[in-house]
């Protein structure tokens, strides 16, 4: 198997005095889904942040085979990495158009100027998004949100696209419908690496799945090994599960 | 003894100093006595509270003009020039406080600046204060008989109103209102979640660092025997919050500190720069600014905490909680009596319908757990429900009343205390200060009391009740813990400590188990149980549903903001409408 | 009082109320973007009003040496995060801005003998004296403060604004100075004289704030700094870094600033403390404005202008009080139509 894109080892959190996140290590390949799944307030959303850099952490991050060091978000997005957040961060009283095209800024800050023609491809992923391309992303409904906040991503052209909780309050026909383009993606060689409280869904598109729980990994493998592993049907599919 | 050491050192110091030293000096420390005046009204208001101001200079001014004007033009006694100067004082502080407070904390300071200019001018443009040149021939001031026209003299009184000020400031810290003032800066919603009425704290610590100044301008009208604009300018007012930020802006002795290194390093600038620049002028400044810059790049707490870890023996707290007869519990409902009953509430954020058409009770001595996918508007129900964010529409009873309009603040008095889903505490103060805020509205003693230390009786009832409802959620321990220490599952028990401090009889829970461990989720689920025993209504938001299915009566489920399913939780957990919100997958 | 007193102060106040606009604009954009009350907006109006009338004095401004310096510590700075950070590659960038740029601007200065150049050119080197020290200022305060708070970095503002204009008293002494006209020019309308130069304020405004309109509307690095004020967190996940949106805005600012003295330098006597005065005044209008709103901050502006030039025919004495307290009514309007304020992070 060839490297990783993204390599995660020992990566420790902490919120002044408390320990939020530690020794997480983790792999995604080219071509990938991985997911990570886990409870509310397991560290997930914290460790996306501080693999973006949004937040200081130790231990290291290698992404394309260099060490990160001194990580500036920035300089990520350029490499190629890029983020959709929990809250979406659309620029509400911008066009749709505009955000797309702000989604694209580092390669045009370095000269790739071909915004146009991505902005096709994701109006032709979204149509929804081309009827409302004159629209304020801040009148959108929910789903539409999500699919500019997923589009905005791809405008970067990124090697890998870490999406957090994209479910997050969206009713399932659309969860439904972004899942199918999430899992659609691994086609064009984007690596995926997507975060989920909504394990079931997670697992049944994702190739390999770690379980986040209390800041720490408590299992990883293979996502069918994993959906079907007893304890992760126990705690994180809830109702299904049996009782003790 | 030990502790008190570098303090007495300090006293018996200032008590021989007029004797000791030059004339020059002497001035010197009165000038140093009268800015720590000033300094620590700002400690208190910007440090503690968290509000800016550069305007303190204004105030020195009024209480400088009141008794200039009084005493020369109407030979006033300047002891009653000093009463009038105080009221007026406060009464301006009232005005600008009640159009400033109010607002986003960028205004005061901006506000702030305007009118200390304004002040200024008008200091400098009105006749009957003398124009630009001023009021002169001040009478001396007079104690007992005693003439204090020399600054020997002078020396005394300035120095015991800044020891008084310092000891009331610090005692009122310590006390019900300090903590709530205290609270401030931890943004007003939890502290208005527990109680207290954040516009009138903030509006009663920008009075009192404004009376603080007019005693400093009073005591400068009777030290100098005459005023003119010139030291009430904006530039002044901005040096005074410069002491204040250098010398450590959270700490009473910062004031002094500030004040102190401020004045010599003036005064001694002032002599060295014009003959480094070759020309006169207010060099100074350049120097001071440059060194505010990098005090707040660097160090931004200002010299005080340094100087402390130096002396380490100065601060410490006191280590332990005295018993003290309990708190007075207000009557609880029956058991199986209605608490809460919300009908068709609806919330509308700019265009997005957070939740329509809710409906859910509470009753006493039950468990009523609300669930659903995150995001479906669990965490909105309860702002409405607690008066944090106001229903759009609907109606929300509680005890028989209706409370959809009332402020958190009057709601938590009628016996609804709460949690947050991220929590809020303010992480430099320990523990037991952060739970006895929960207690704010079970005391009832002043600022004025809090300052003189009347209260004791009071405060101390309420650390004991604080205590003991640490000792109930199993943080008995870490009293004394700072609360930024604690691990996020136990800062979430001292949450459900605080709330119990607020006496409720329902309590609003927003995923207390989020965290925790394996044994700490029994424990808790324990502890609900015991209080539901009680006869205490809980409503719960909760993921783990480990958690809810044992320990919930009834069960709500939310999803797109409506109410999808309620029953008992084995229904619940049958319905197919839950189940396909809850692992609707992809097929 | 009569018409044509009436209207010469109207014009007196449009002139004036056009400069606060233009600060005014300038304030709100760096607040909305970067969370900077940017109370040394003055001293750059200053600085632009007073390098300029040096050269008209025949005489060599003090603000190269500021420029120069500055530069090289920015320069310093830089190049040893760069070297521990192993980010070789970025002193080219370091060492063109920082140290050869204003190299080769006082370069020209001390050659050119700009007191014989025409007006143009010297205000173009006035502003290239000038401009680069608004970026330079961000980089060494408020880049490592970028995260700290609002009250924090105004307290901040206030000491940049003390040490500008206490340099500004060293290289310019306490004498105020005015600088020739733009245009000479007077125009008879009606009962009114207008001259060329209230033409010139007021055109180079308008013309400015439509620029800046098309340039936030049009350009991409216009809409990242839009993003920027929407969203940080946004824009920072597409890359549009915080710290250049914050040094864009400030050359924007230290821009306009510097303009504004220009403009404004042949119609009132500038001392070095003058900035401060009118950089406050165009915040009335931005407070007006909420610290939002272009639109209203332009209008509030020229209603500052307006009621400063009738209340210096009335009373004279108050006309800074008068000004002043216009805020107060504002503030207190803002306060009641405000609803419960709360920040839920």
């Amino acid at each position: 198997m060839t490297a990783p894109i993204l390599e995660v080892r020992d990566l420790c959190v902490s919120y002044g005095k408390v320990e939020a996140l530690h020794h997480v290590n983790l792999k995604v390949f080219a071509g990938q889904i991985v997911t990570v799944i886990g409870p509310n307030g397991a560290g997930k959303t914290t460790m996306l942040s501080a693999i973006m850099g949004l937040l200081p952490s130790s231990g290291e991050i290698e992404f394309q085979g260099e060490v990160q060091r001194d990580i500036e978000v920035e300089h990520l997005v350029a490499g190629g990495m890029t983020l959709v957040p929990e809250k979406r961060e659309l620029f509400g009283e911008m066009s749709v158009e505009d955000n797309l095209l702000l989604g694209a800024f580092q390669r045009y800050r370095v000269g790739d100027r071909d915004e146009g023609k991505t902005m096709d491809q994701v109006f032709t992923t979204f149509p929804r998004l081309r009827e409302r391309r004159k629209q304020l992303s801040g009148t959108l409904s929910g789903g539409e949100r999500q699919m500019l906040a997923v589009g905005r991503a791809l405008m970067a052209k990124p090697k890998l696209l870490m999406l957090d909780e994209p479910s997050l309050g969206l009713a399932p026909l659309i969860v439904r419908e972004i899942f199918h383009i999430i899992a659609d993606l691994r086609q064009t060689g984007v690596a995926t690496l997507l975060v989920e409280q909504n394990a079931r869904a997670a697992l049944q598109i994702a190739d390999y799945g770690y379980v986040l729980e209390t800041g720490s990994v408590a299992l990883d493998g293979q996502s069918r090994a994993l959906a079907d592993d007893p304890r992760v049907v126990e705690t994180y599919l809830g109702l299904g599960g049996k009782k003790h | 003894m030990k502790r008190h050491l570098p303090l007495l050192v300090f006293l018996v110091a200032l008590a021989v100093s007029p004797v000791m030293l030059s004339e020059f000096y002497v001035t010197l420390l009165n000038y140093i006595g009268l800015y720590s005046i000033v300094a620590l009204g700002l400690v208190l208001l910007t440090g503690v509270g968290g509000l800016t101001s550069f305007g303190q200079a204004a105030f020195v001014g009024l209480g400088a003009y009141a008794t200039g004007y009084l005493t020369t033009a109407h030979a006033v006694s300047p002891w009653l020039a000093l009463l009038i100067g105080l009221a007026l004082t406060a009464v301006v502080a009232l005005i600008l406080g009640f159009m400033t407070l109010r607002l986003s904390g960028h205004y005061l300071p901006l506000g702030t600046i305007a009118w200390g200019i304004s002040l200024y001018f008008l200091f400098g443009n009105l006749d009957f204060l003398g124009g630009h040149t001023g009021l002169t021939s001040i009478p001396v001031l007079e104690l007992f008989g005693y003439r204090l026209d020399t600054g020997r003299r002078f020396y005394y009184i300035i120095w015991i109103a800044l020891l008084g000020a310092i000891l009331a400031t610090q005692n009122l810290l310590n006390s019900r209102e300090g903590r709530a003032i205290r609270a401030l800066k931890g943004g007003g919603l939890m502290a208005e979640a527990m109680g207290v009425n954040t516009a009138r704290t903030k509006t009663v610590i920008f009075i009192i660092a404004a009376l603080f100044a007019c005693v400093s301008g009073w005591l400068y009208a009777h030290l100098q025997r005459f005023v003119n604009p010139t030291p009430f300018g904006l530039h002044i007012g901005i040096e005074y919050l410069f002491m204040a930020v250098v010398g450590g802006a959270a700490h009473v002795w910062g004031a002094l500190v500030g004040a102190g290194l401020i004045t010599v390093l003036k005064q001694w600038l002032q002599d060295i720069l014009p003959k480094i620049f070759g020309q006169s002028g207010n060099f100074e400044v350049i120097f001071f600014g440059l060194m505010l810059i990098i005090v707040l790049q660097r160090a931004r707490d200002g010299i005080w905490p340094w100087l402390i870890r130096v002396l380490p023996s100065m601060e410490t707290g006191e280590r332990v909680v005295a018993e003290a007869e309990p708190l007075p519990r207000r009557q609880m409902p029956a058991t199986g009596a209605v608490v809460l009953e919300v009908k068709n509430a609806r919330k509308v954020f700019g265009g997005l319908v957070a939740n329509n058409n809710m409906s859910l009770t509470v009753k006493a001595g039950e468990v009523m757990a609300l669930i659903g996918p995150n995001g479906a508007g669990k965490s909105t129900m309860f702002n409405c429900i607690s008066g944090v964010a106001p229903v759009t529409s609907g109606e929300i009873d509680f005890l028989g009343q209706r409370i959809e309009t009332l402020e958190s603040r009057e709601i938590v008095r009628r016996g609804m205390g709460r949690t947050f889903q991220h929590v809020r505490l303010l992480p430099t103060m320990s523990v037991l200060e952060n739970v006895a805020i929960g207690a704010h509205l079970r005391g009832s003693k002043g600022v004025l009391s809090a300052s003189l230390h009347l209260e004791r009786t009071e405060e101390a009832r309420l650390l004991a009740e604080a205590k003991r409802q640490l000792e109930r959620v199993g943080l008995g321990g870490h009293l004394f813990d700072e609360a930024g220490s604690l691990p996020l599952g136990q800062q979430r028990l001292m949450e459900i400590a605080r709330a119990l401090c607020t006496d409720p009889c329902l309590l609003l829970l927003d995923e207390p188990a989020a965290g925790l461990r394996y044994l700490e989720k029994q424990a808790l689920a324990e502890l609900l149980r015991k209080l539901r025993g009680e006869g205490m209504g809980i409503l719960l938001v909760e993921h783990d549903m480990d958690f809810v299915m044992g320990l919930a009566d009834r069960v709500v489920v939310m999803e797109f903001g409506e109410k999808i399913s309620e029953g008992l939780p084995e229904e619940v957990q049958k319905d197919p409408v839950v189940l396909e919100a809850y692992l609707g997958g992809v097929e | 009082m009569n018409l044509e007193i009436a209207l010469l102060l109207g014009q007196d106040g449009i002139v004036n109320g056009a400069i606060y606009a233009l600060l005014a604009l300038a304030l709100v954009l760096v607040f909305a973007v970067t969370r900077v009350i940017f109370i040394p907006q003055g001293e750059f109006v200053a600085y632009g009003a007073l390098t300029l009338a040096t050269f008209q004095m025949g005489k060599t401004p003090n603000t190269i040496w500021l420029l120069l310096g500055v530069g090289i510590l920015v320069a310093l700075i830089d190049t040893i995060i760069a070297v521990r950070g192993g980010n070789l590659g970025r002193l080219k960038r370091i060492v063109l801005w920082n140290l050869v740029l204003p190299a080769v601007v006082v370069g020209l200065v001390l050659l050119l003998e700009p007191g014989k150049l025409p007006l143009a050119a010297q205000v173009a080197l006035t502003l290239a004296i000038v401009v680069p020290l608004g970026p330079m200022v961000y980089r060494l305060v408020y880049q490592p403060l970028a995260e700290a708070s609002v009250l924090i970095l105004l307290i901040v503002s206030v000491a940049v604004h003390l040490v500008l204009a206490g340099l500004g008293l060293l290289f310019f002494g306490a004498e105020g100075s005015r600088t020739t006209p733009f245009s000479e020019a007077q125009f008879q309308l009606g009962t009114l004289a207008v001259n060329g130069q209230t033409v010139f304020v007021v055109g180079t405004s308008v013309v400015l704030i439509i620029a800046l309109y098309q340039f936030f509307g049009r350009t991409l690095y216009g809409k990242a700094l839009r993003a920027t004020a929407i969203n940080r967190v946004g824009a920072r996940l597409m890359g549009i870094s915080n710290t250049m949106a914050g040094k864009l805005s400030f050359t924007l600012a230290a821009g306009i600033g510097a303009l504004s003295g220009i403009l404004i330098s042949p119609i009132t006597t500038v001392y070095y403390d003058t900035g401060f005065m009118i950089g406050l005044k165009g915040f009335v209008a931005a407070i007006i404005a909420g610290l939002a709103s272009y639109p209203l901050a332009a209008a509030g502006a020229v209603l500052v202008g307006l009621l400063e030039s009738f209340s210096s025919f009335w009373a004279s004495a108050f006309k800074e009080v008068i000004v002043f307290t216009l805020i107060i009514p504002v503030l207190m309007w803002r306060s009641l139509t405000s609803h419960h304020v709360e920040e839920e992070e």
